[in-house]
C-alpha cells in the first residue's frame, strides 16, 4: 500500500509563501532588512574603532575633523566626544532590533496563549481575563515604564520588562477574536465530537490557524516596540552608556545639529527610518499572503 | 426493543435569548424553546431521516444527543445509558461509536492539516497506543473505502472540491466503526451531480458496515430516498414519525402535507398541475 | 418582437492564471411575457451569463457577443445609459435579498424612492403604489407593514419585498438568480407561485436561473442547461424533460430523488461527454 508515490500536498503555508514573493514592495522591505540585520553583525569586524574609545584627536572639533571620512577610520563620522559613529551606530541597531523582536515576541507568546484561552474557554474565565487586558490598558505605560527605570534604574532588562508587559496587550485581544470566529467552525465542532480534549483542540486545530494572523501582527508590532523604546532612549532614560540605541543616537544627533554636524543624526536616522518601512512592508505582504479572503 | 441502540425520550433544549421586543436598558432573556420534548427510537442498522424547516431545531437535537449542546431535560438512553448523564470519561468513550458527518464539507475540516492527519485524528484520540505505521494503513484503507485514491493523503483540503470533502468527512467520520453517524445535512451543500455520488456511498457504506444513520435534511426528496423511517420536527415539535412510505404517500399531519406538497417534481405535467391545485387552495382560503 | 435577444454572448476573466472564460457562445431568445430557465450546477458560468447580460461584471471581466433588448442592443453599454435599463426595463432580484435592501431604512422609504425618483410620483401616490405593490406579492397586512425595517422581515417576506421593488417600475425583464435556495420549501413553492401569477398578470418575461431542475420544470417554457460555461441543451421545457437529448441533462434529471417515485440507488452524472470535446 505504502509502495505507490504519494502526492505532495500544497498546504496553505506553501501557497501564502508564493504569493508573499510576488509582492515586490514585501520583498524589498525583507532584503533591506536582511542587509541592515547583517551589516549590523558582520559590521563590527570591519570597524576601526570601537563604540567605547575616544579619538582624543577629534574629541573637541567635531565639525570639522570628525566628519565622515576612510582616511581616520570613521566611516559616518564620530558624535561630539569623538567616538566612532559607526560602531555606535551598528551596536545601536542590534539594541534596538533586540528590542523589537524580544516585545514583539513576548507578545507572541503571551498574549496567543492569553488570547486564545480566553476565547475558547469563553463564559465568565473570557470576561475576567478579559476585563483585566481592559484595566491594563486603561494604566498610561509609557508613564509606568518612565517610572520603573526612574525607580529601578535605566537597564536593559528593566525596559524588557516594561515593554514586555505592554506588548502583549493588544495581540491578546486580536486573538481572542479570532478564536472566537475559530471555535464555531466546524471542523472545532468534528473534533469536540470525536472526544479530542480541549488542550489539544486548542493546540491542533485553533493555534496553526492564529498563527497568520499574528505573524502579520507580530511583524507590525516590531517596529511599533522599536519605536517605543526609541521614543524612550530619545528621552533619555533607554539603555546606559557606553550602549546605545537609534532612539539615544537620533536624540544625540538632534541635540548637536546646530553645530554643522547633521551625519550625527542622518546616520542613525536612516537605518531606523528603513527598517520601519521594511517591517511594514513585509508585515503588509504578509497580510496580502495569508489574507483569509483567498482561501 | 433489544435492537433498538438508542432511545431519546423527552428531549427538550432551551437556550437563553436577547428579548428585543421587551426593550428596557438591560437587555430581558427569553426562553427559545429549539427542541421541546422530542422522543424517538433508533434500532441498530436503521436509517432515521429527520426533516424540517430552517429552526426546526433538527440540528440543535442532534448535537444535544452526543453533548455538543447541553439539553435542558431528557434522555438519551444509548445501549442502556443514558448519556446526557456520563462523566466526560464515559461519554468520551461512547464517542468513539457515534461520529458526526456535517454540512459544509470545506468547513468541517481543518485547513492547515492534510486530509490524512484529519481522518486519522479520531484514531489518535480513542486509540493512544496505535503505531503510525498502523494508523497510516487504516487511513489508505478507509479513503480506498470511500472511494479515494489513497495517495492523496498528504493533501490538504483546500486542493479537493467539495464532493471530496464530504468524502473525507465520512472516511473520518467511519474511522474508529462506529455504531452510529450523525448526518447533519450532508449533502444540502453539494451539487446535484456530486448529491447522488455522496447519498449512494452513505447507503452503500451502511448496507456493508450495517451502521445506524441519522440522516437530517431539509430536503424531503432526499431524505425519503436514504431512509427507511422518517421523523418531522416542527418548531422543536415531533409532528409525525413514522416509515418513510407511509410519512411521503399517507401524511397525518397538515404541516407534514403542505411539506410534501411544496417539494417540486421535476416533470412538467406534475409540477403544472400541482401547481394549479395551491392556486384553488389559496382562491378557497381567500373565500 | 423578443424581449431579449442573445447571441454568441461570451464572458472571460482576467486571473493572474490567465484568461478563464466562464461564458461561451451562448445564445437564446426570450418573448415577451414568456419565461427562460437557465439551469446549471456551481461554476457552470450560469449567473455570470445574467452578469454579463446587465454589464454586472466585476473589473476583470469582459462580456463579448450581442444582447439586444427590444431590439436595441444593450451590451457594453455606457454605465449611465445601462443604468436607464437596470431601473425601467430590466430588473434583477438575487438569491440574499439583503444584497439589495438597505438595512438602515424603513421598506416604505425604500420603495417610494424608486418611485419618486423614476416615475416622479408624488409621496402619497408613491405610499399607495408600494402598497399595492407589497400586495401583489402577497405580504399580508402590506398596509402597515411597509413602515418596518428590512431586519424585521423573515427571509421569505424580504424576498417578497425585493420582488416588490424590483417590479415597481413595471420592468419588461425580469431577471431572478437563484431566488429561492436560501429558502424552505413551503416557502419556496410560495415565492414561485407569487413569481409566476405576477408574471401572468404583469405581462413580464422572467429569466430564471437555477441549480434545481425541479423548479423549472412547473414554471419555465423554454429551458437551457450549462455545464462549464457551455450550453448543453436549449429546448422546451416539456420537450426537454421528456426527452432530455444531451446526456448531461439526462444525468441531472436522473440524480435528483423524487418524491413521486423510488429508486434503489441515484445514477450519477457521468462526464463520459466531455471526452472528444475541444477542451
Amino acid at each position: 500500500m505504502n509502495t505507490q508515490t504519494e502526492i505532495k500536498g500544497r498546504s496553505l503555508w506553501f501557497d501564502a509563501r508564493r504569493r508573499f514573493f510576488q509582492n515586490k514592495a514585501a520583498v524589498g522591505g525583507l532584503v533591506a532588512l536582511t542587509i541592515i540585520v547583517l551589516i549590523s553583525f558582520i559590521g563590527p569586524y570591519f570597524a576601526v574603532w570601537s563604540n567605547e574609545e575616544i579619538d582624543w584627536d577629534v574629541m573637541g572639533s567635531a565639525a570639522t575633523l570628525g566628519m565622515p571620512s576612510f582616511a581616520n577610520g570613521h566611516f559616518f563620522g564620530t558624535d561630539d566626544l569623538g567616538r566612532d559613529l559607526y560602531s555606535r551606530v551598528l551596536q545601536g541597531t542590534r539594541v534596538s532590533l533586540l528590542v523589537g523582536v524580544i516585545g514583539a515576541g513576548i507578545s507572541v507568546l503571551v498574549g496567543t496563549v492569553y488570547g486564545t484561552v480566553a476565547g475558547y474557554v469563553g463564559g465568565r474565565t473570557d470576561q475576567i481575563m478579559m476585563r483585566i487586558v481592559d484595566i491594563l490598558m486603561s494604566i498610561p505605560f509609557m508613564f509606568v515604564i518612565i517610572l520603573l527605570l526612574v525607580v529601578f534604574g535605566r537597564s536593559l532588562t528593566m525596559l524588557f520588562v516594561g515593554i514586555g508587559m505592554l506588548s502583549w496587550l493588544d495581540m491578546s485581544r486580536i486573538v481572542r477574536g479570532q478564536t472566537l470566529t475559530l471555535k464555531n467552525k466546524e471542523f472545532v465542532e468534528a473534533a469536540r465530537a470525536t472526544g479530542v480534549s480541549t488542550p489539544t483542540i486548542i493546540r491542533r486545530h485553533i493555534v496553526p490557524n492564529l498563527l497568520g494572523i499574528v505573524a502579520i501582527y507580530a511583524t507590525l508590532l516590531v517596529p511599533a516596540m522599536i519605536l517605543t523604546e526609541s521614543f524612550i532612549s530619545f528621552l533619555g532614560l533607554g539603555v546606559q552608556e557606553p550602549l546605545t540605541s537609534w532612539g539615544a543616537l537620533i536624540s544625540e544627533g538632534a541635540g548637536t545639529i546646530r553645530y554643522d554636524t547633521e551625519w550625527q543624526l542622518l546616520f542613525p536616522l536612516a537605518f531606523f527610518v528603513v527598517t520601519l518601512f521594511s517591517f511594514f512592508f513585509i508585515g503588509d505582504g504578509l497580510r496580502d499572503a495569508l489574507d483569509p479572503k483567498d482561501r | 426493543m433489544n435492537d433498538t441502540i438508542l432511545s431519546v425520550r423527552n428531549m427538550k433544549v432551551y437556550f437563553d435569548v436577547r428579548d428585543d421586543a421587551a426593550g428596557g436598558i438591560f437587555p430581558k432573556t427569553k426562553k427559545l424553546k429549539a427542541v421541546d420534548g422530542v422522543s424517538f427510537d433508533l434500532k441498530a442498522g436503521e436509517t432515521l431521516g429527520i426533516v424540517g424547516e430552517s429552526g426546526c431545531g433538527k440540528s440543535t437535537l442532534a448535537r444535544a444527543i452526543i453533548r455538543l449542546v447541553t439539553a435542558t431535560a431528557g434522555e438519551a438512553i444509548w445501549m442502556g445509558r443514558d448519556l446526557l448523564k456520563l462523566s466526560n470519561a464515559d461519554m468520551l468513550a461512547v464517542r468513539k461509536d457515534i461520529q458526526m458527518i456535517f454540512q459544509d464539507p470545506l468547513a468541517s475540516l481543518n485547513p492547515r492539516m492534510t486530509c490524512g492527519e484529519i481522518i486519522a485524528e479520531p484514531l489518535k484520540t480513542h486509540f493512544k497506543g496505535m503505531k503510525k505505521a498502523e494508523r497510516r494503513e487504516k487511513v489508505c484503507a478507509m479513503l480506498e473505502k470511500v472511494g479515494m485514491d489513497p495517495a492523496v493523503i498528504n493533501r490538504y483540503p483546500h486542493e479537493f472540491s467539495g464532493g471530496q470533502c464530504q468524502r473525507i468527512g465520512i472516511a473520518r467520520a467511519l474511522i474508529t466503526n462506529p455504531k452510529l453517524i450523525i448526518c447533519d445535512e450532508p449533502v444540502s451543500a453539494l451539487d446535484v451531480s456530486v448529491q447522488a455520488q455522496v447519498v449512494n456511498l452513505l447507503m452503500q457504506l451502511q448496507a456493508d458496515l450495517g451502521i445506524s444513520l441519522l440522516f437530517i435534511a431539509h430536503d424531503l426528496s432526499v431524505v425519503k430516498h436514504i431512509s427507511q423511517r422518517i421523523m418531522v420536527l416542527y418548531f422543536g415539535n415531533v409532528v409525525e414519525i413514522g416509515s418513510a412510505d407511509q410519512v411521503i404517500n399517507h401524511p397525518a399531519h397538515t404541516y407534514t402535507k403542505k411539506l410534501i406538497s411544496s417539494v417540486p417534481i421535476p416533470d412538467p405535467a406534475i409540477e403544472i398541475e400541482r401547481r394549479k391545485i395551491r392556486r384553488q387552495k389559496r382562491a378557497a382560503a381567500l373565500g | 418582437m423578443d424581449i431579449l435577444d442573445v447571441k454568441n454572448l461570451s464572458v472571460t476573466f482576467d486571473t493572474p492564471d490567465g484568461d478563464v472564460h466562464a461564458v461561451r457562445d451562448v445564445s437564446f431568445r426570450l418573448g415577451a411575457g414568456k419565461t427562460l430557465a437557465i439551469v446549471g450546477e456551481s461554476g457552470s458560468g450560469k449567473s455570470q451569463t445574467a452578469f454579463g447580460i446587465l454589464g454586472l461584471l466585476p473589473k476583470n471581466g469582459h462580456a463579448s457577443g450581442s444582447v439586444r433588448y427590444m431590439g436595441e442592443e444593450i451590451l457594453n453599454l455606457p454605465e449611465a445609459e445601462m443604468n436607464k435599463y437596470r431601473a425601467n426595463k430590466i430588473a434583477m432580484i438575487f438569491q440574499d435579498p439583503m444584497t439589495s435592501l438597505n438595512p438602515y431604512m424603513r421598506i416604505s422609504k425604500q420603495l417610494t424612492e424608486v418611485l419618486v425618483y423614476h416615475k416622479g410620483m408624488g409621496k402619497r401616490e408613491a405610499l399607495r403604489e408600494s402598497i399595492r405593490m407589497l400586495e401583489a406579492v402577497r405580504i399580508p397586512d402590506a398596509a402597515s407593514r411597509v413602515h418596518m425595517y428590512p431586519h424585521e422581515f423573515s427571509g421569505g417576506m424580504r424576498q417578497r419585498v425585493m420582488i416588490a421593488m424590483s417590479l415597481l417600475c413595471g420592468p419588461k425583464l425580469l431577471i431572478a438568480d437563484e431566488p429561492t435556495t436560501a429558502l424552505d420549501v413551503t416557502v419556496q413553492a410560495e415565492i414561485i407561485d407569487v413569481l409566476i401569477d405576477l408574471q401572468e398578470d404583469l405581462g413580464m418575461a422572467i429569466i430564471l436561473i437555477t441549480h434545481d431542475m425541479a423548479i423549472v420544470a412547473g414554471t419555465c417554457e423554454d429551458t437551457l442547461v450549462m455545464f462549464g460555461g457551455n450550453v448543453m441543451e436549449y429546448r422546451p421545457t416539456i420537450d426537454l424533460f421528456e426527452t432530455p437529448q444531451h446526456p448531461y441533462t439526462k444525468g441531472l434529471l436522473e440524480a435528483v430523488p423524487r418524491l413521486d417515485r423510488d429508486v434503489k440507488t441515484l445514477s450519477t452524472v457521468s462526464y463520459g461527454f466531455l471526452e472528444g470535446d475541444e477542451k
